[in-house]
């Protein structure tokens, strides 16, 4: 299909090889197993398939369709069309990995603009060049947690209150250790208020304790005291957090956190089903040799001018093989890329005003639901940024059923992953929601409780 | 040619982008949380815009030219790919929309499953590793519940051979495995002796690419897999170089037990500068119920009227859940486009054209460049980028001098068994005219080697930036912009 051989320059390619007909390269393959019959449909050409993905497509209905109150760690922001239009140019997705830099400083840069941002937007020493999404990060800050201790401290302490998806990514990426003991999220856990007894499982074993800010029913809990005790005992701390947060609220490195990782996803990346997306990862300078992932560095060049390359490769598995903590090779490029265009273009008043609205519309939903009969807002002692609990008359799948009918997509069913959170929906709200569909919304959950 | 940084171009007071004012009534801000400042850059969207092009323009890609990089299978990504994966009613679905609402993103998800699974002779395929590595550990890990199941403990031991790419060790040991290295005989295949006399019964398991590294069809591949199986281990494919084998052969008929796909070498999704890929992973019927979670399925067959519908579901034993949500479905997206347009005729034109550029460009490279491993290669060839009679000459010095003639550089200096490794993959989407080019250029080296060293040791002359020192970025480590103060 995009094999640009005539069949002329066949011929004379296989003369130059010595060979008579293209089958003659595969000898050394199996003759028993050779060109196997493939049952796949017959070829489409560029016309047909893009009627047929249409097609396919036309089968789901978007968050352009509905009136979307869904996050629980993805979420629907305004993407500026700049953002896209950059990441279109073939320059920079059609390009690897920046193994050479003199043919990639577009890629080298922008990776150093992202690791600056993130610094910038974290109050963290040092970032890296991204890992595969923000499940992912966290669990390699666990996994590099514990091989800071070099695997002497087993104790992992995870949050209850950390969503669900990244608790069960740190248990995968673990299990291959021997003796790791990760606890603290246990059903009946009480994470009402876990600094108090959450405190009391930091002991001399614990290697790390993992808590998400705002956390995963987006709650801004104190984690001061927390944090205090932890290092006490010699543990790291690592937050879980939403960048988008991060425009109003003081920084994870305003904590004295060893570690801070989050999903880059609301920077600019679109919601695509879960994926492709971006996990931030950012640490203290004094771990900066632990870190798994890439590293972009500056430099100069042999004339001396300002340069920029991949750095401290050293840690990295190419070179140190099985005696690297992480396998992980590349990182979230174009991601990376749209999440720098994304907070450059939005810059430091745009990236307030997205938080800013954020937060003063979910205060307005939730006030507004709230006042609701039979609606009541879970954990009211604490403040929230753009995420909320609220307790339903009714099982969440009947009243987001009802909700679908009006073009709504209600909150997310806490009882999927918190037996104990029957009838407790989890609502987000972007400044793509205005005050209409607040309303709306409002109206359709007064009339679903009454039905 | 440099360009400044977005912190060096911000202006104060500048904005690229305005939101409406809040349609609400105004909540205070908690107190003890609020941030007092954050350091944004301030541009302009034009300024943004500018800034970005001009970076691009400092990038080599696909787009503009060859990219011969080994192993990594930079062929051509079809445009089409771009505008499907953009379509709105994909790239807008939220991830925990009820499955009824996202019928079409799961049928594309069942399907690619389904053509991964018949492309590799494969059981069950799932979706959701993120990247080659991601999928490598997900076999790792999958290895080692195997044997935990089976109540066999002791296999600790995972072989691979001295030529594989540095993610296999790494996986093997974030897997809890400790790592056996072994040799390669003088055809470039796995040393049997060696496999024989490591096969007891500590043997988890052998990581094997095939082709490996050296572009080589292990001739060996049927007896090797039949060495392990009988020890009581599973095997591994890094299905890093399927392209050769694209129609060719399906790994899964030959006896492999797990193989990970990398979507964005085999099936044309843009490489993004280093990223998104996508890692799915195939196995055996024996080792479907270990795979990661979730798995995309019919839950209610169709019938005349009305299409299967589809779900999630977790296998039995599952290692697990590798990463938020269900796998990179943007570029699933791509992947499917490109199988859809290809069929059996067009996947199989893919292996034998990626393997009859291989030869061709080798045949004409070695009247240069020493070939260690002289016989017909697959999908790529690794060259040696020395010469006995010019020891000043290095890999590095060839491939820095390739970009002066317009050229991206081969792989260098791995696989780690040849010295001074050049290693080449044309892909099946060059021309015979690119491929003359780059022999040329290759030729023209080899002489300039001899004749003027210095054309070799100077360059690049004609990039952005010249050669950079790296000793330099790693002693005086600089990784973010100077911030300049409020």
């Amino acid at each position: 299909m995009f094999t640009p051989h005539t069949p002329q320059e066949i011929v004379e390619m296989l003369k130059v090889i010595g060979v008579d007909r293209i089958e003659d390269l595969f000898t050394s393959v199996p003759e028993k197993y050779r060109f196997p019959k493939l049952d796949i449909a017959d070829r489409l050409s560029e016309m047909e398939v893009l009627a047929e993905l249409n097609e396919i497509a036309s089968a789901n209905a978007s968050t352009d369709d509905f009136i979307s109150f869904l996050g629980a760690g993805a979420y629907d922001h305004y993407i500026p069309a700049a953002v896209d239009m950059l990441l279109q140019r073939g320059e920079f997705y059609t390009a690897y990995t920046p193994y050479q830099p003199e043919v990639s400083q577009g890629t080298l840069q922008s990776i150093f603009e992202f690791q600056s941002l993130m610094t910038e937007l974290t109050g963290m020493d040092v970032s890296n060049a991204s890992h595969y999404d923000g499940a992912t990060a966290a669990a390699e800050a666990v996994n590099m947690a514990f091989h800071i201790f070099r695997g002497k401290r087993k104790k992992i302490l995870v949050s209850r209150a950390v969503n669900p998806q990244y608790r069960e990514t740190i248990r995968t990426y673990m299990q291959g250790q021997e003796n790791v003991q990760i606890i603290g999220d246990e059903e009946g856990t009480d994470f009402f208020d876990e600094n108090q007894t959450f405190i009391e499982k930091i002991d001399n074993n614990t290697a790390v304790v993992v808590v998400q800010y705002p956390d995963f029913f987006g709650r801004i809990n104190d984690y001061t005291k927390l944090i205090e005790s932890a290092h006490e005992k010699g543990a790291l701390v690592t937050f879980v957090f939403n960048p988008t947060a991060l425009g109003l609220l003081k920084p994870p490195g305003a904590f004295d956190v060893d570690i801070a990782v989050g999903d880059g996803q609301p920077l600019g990346i679109p919601l695509s089903y879960g994926g492709p997306y971006l996990g931030i990862f950012t640490t203290k300078e004094k771990y900066i040799r632990k870190l798994a992932g890439r590293l972009v560095g500056e430099t100069v060049d042999d004339s001396g001018n300002r340069a920029y390359v991949l750095t401290l490769t050293a840690r990295e598995q190419h070179i140190r093989r099985e005696k690297s903590t992480s396998n992980i090779c590349t990182n979230q490029g174009l991601m990376v890329l749209a999440a720098t265009i994304y907070l450059s273009v939005l810059g430091k008043s745009g990236f307030k005003q997205v938080a800013n609205l954020c937060y003063q519309k979910a205060h307005y939903a939730a006030d507004q639901i709230s006042r609701l009969e039979g609606y009541e807002l879970a954990f009211k002692e604490t403040p929230f940024f753009h995420e909320f609990v609220i307790k339903t008359p009714k099982p969440v799948n009947q009243i987001n059923l009802h909700l679908q009918n009006h073009w709504i997509l209600g909150g997310y069913d806490l009882s999927q992953d918190y037996p104990e959170l029957d009838n407790h929906m989890l609502i987000a709200v972007t400044e793509k929601i205005s005050r209409d569909d607040i309303d709306e919304f409002v109206m359709a959950l007064e009339e679903v409780a009454h039905d | 040619m440099t360009e400044l940084t977005i912190y060096e171009l911000s202006q104060q007071g500048r904005t690229g982008v305005q939101f409406p004012e809040p349609d609400v009534p105004i909540s205070a801000l908690p107190e003890t949380f609020k941030r007092e400042e954050i350091n944004l850059p301030e541009l302009s969207e034009q300024d943004v815009i500018r800034h970005f092009t001009n970076l691009s323009k400092l990038n080599y890609a696909i787009d503009s030219g060859f990219y011969p990089l080994g192993s990594c299978t930079m062929k051509y990504n079809p445009k089409i790919n771009e505008v499907v994966s953009r379509l709105p009613d994909f790239a807008n679905t939220h991830p925990l929309q009820p499955i009824v609402s996202v019928q079409g993103n799961l049928y594309l998800m069942y399907q690619l499953q389904e053509w991964l699974q018949e492309i590799s002779g494969f059981h069950r395929v799932c979706l959701t590793p993120a990247a080659g590595a991601h999928g490598e550990f997900v076999g790792g890990l999958i290895i080692k519940k195997y044997h935990q199941v089976n109540k066999d403990p002791k296999r600790v031991k995972i072989l691979i051979p001295d030529s594989a790419h540095g993610t296999n060790p790494a996986t093997s040991s974030m897997s809890g495995f400790n790592v056996v290295a072994l040799p390669s005989d003088e055809r470039g295949n796995v040393d049997i002796e060696a496999l024989k006399a490591e096969c007891d019964d500590t043997l988890a398991g052998l990581m094997l690419t095939n082709p490996n590294t050296l572009g080589l069809f292990d001739e060996n591949v049927v007896e090797v897999i039949q060495m392990v199986h009988d020890a009581g281990g599973l095997v591994y494919g890094d299905g890093a170089n399927l392209n050769a084998l694209l129609g060719i052969l399906r790994p899964g008929d030959v006896g492999f037990d797990i193989m990970h796909f990398n979507l964005h070498k085999t099936f044309s999704t843009p490489h993004g500068g280093g990223g998104p890929g996508s890692g799915p992973v195939g196995v055996s019927k024996a080792l479907a119920e270990f795979l990661p979670s979730p798995i995309v399925t019919i839950i209610e067959e169709g019938d005349e009227d009305l299409p299967p519908f589809f779900g999630f579901y977790n296998p039995k034993h599952t290692i697990g859940r590798m990463k938020a949500f269900y796998g990179h479905f943007g570029v699933h997206i791509r992947a499917y486009t490109y199988i859809a347009m290809h069929g059996p005729k067009g996947l199989r034109d893919i292996g034998e054209k990626a393997v009859l550029n291989a030869n061709y460009l080798m045949t004409k490279v070695k009247q240069d460049y020493h070939l260690p491993y002289d016989r017909l290669c697959m999908h790529e060839f690794v060259v040696e980028g020395k010469w006995d009679e010019i020891p000043n000459i290095h890999a590095l010095d060839i491939s820095k001098r390739l970009m002066d003639y317009g050229f991206h550089p081969p792989t260098n200096y791995f696989p780690l068994i040849v010295h001074e490794a050049l290693m080449i993959e044309p892909t099946e989407t060059e021309s015979k005219q690119t491929l003359d080019a780059f022999a040329k250029a290759m030729a023209s080296i080899a002489k300039e080697a001899r004749e003027d060293p210095t054309k070799l040791t100077g360059a690049p002359f004609t990039t952005p930036i010249g050669r950079c020192d790296e000793v330099k970025a790693a002693r005086d480590l600089v990784l973010c912009c100077y911030i300049p103060e409020e």
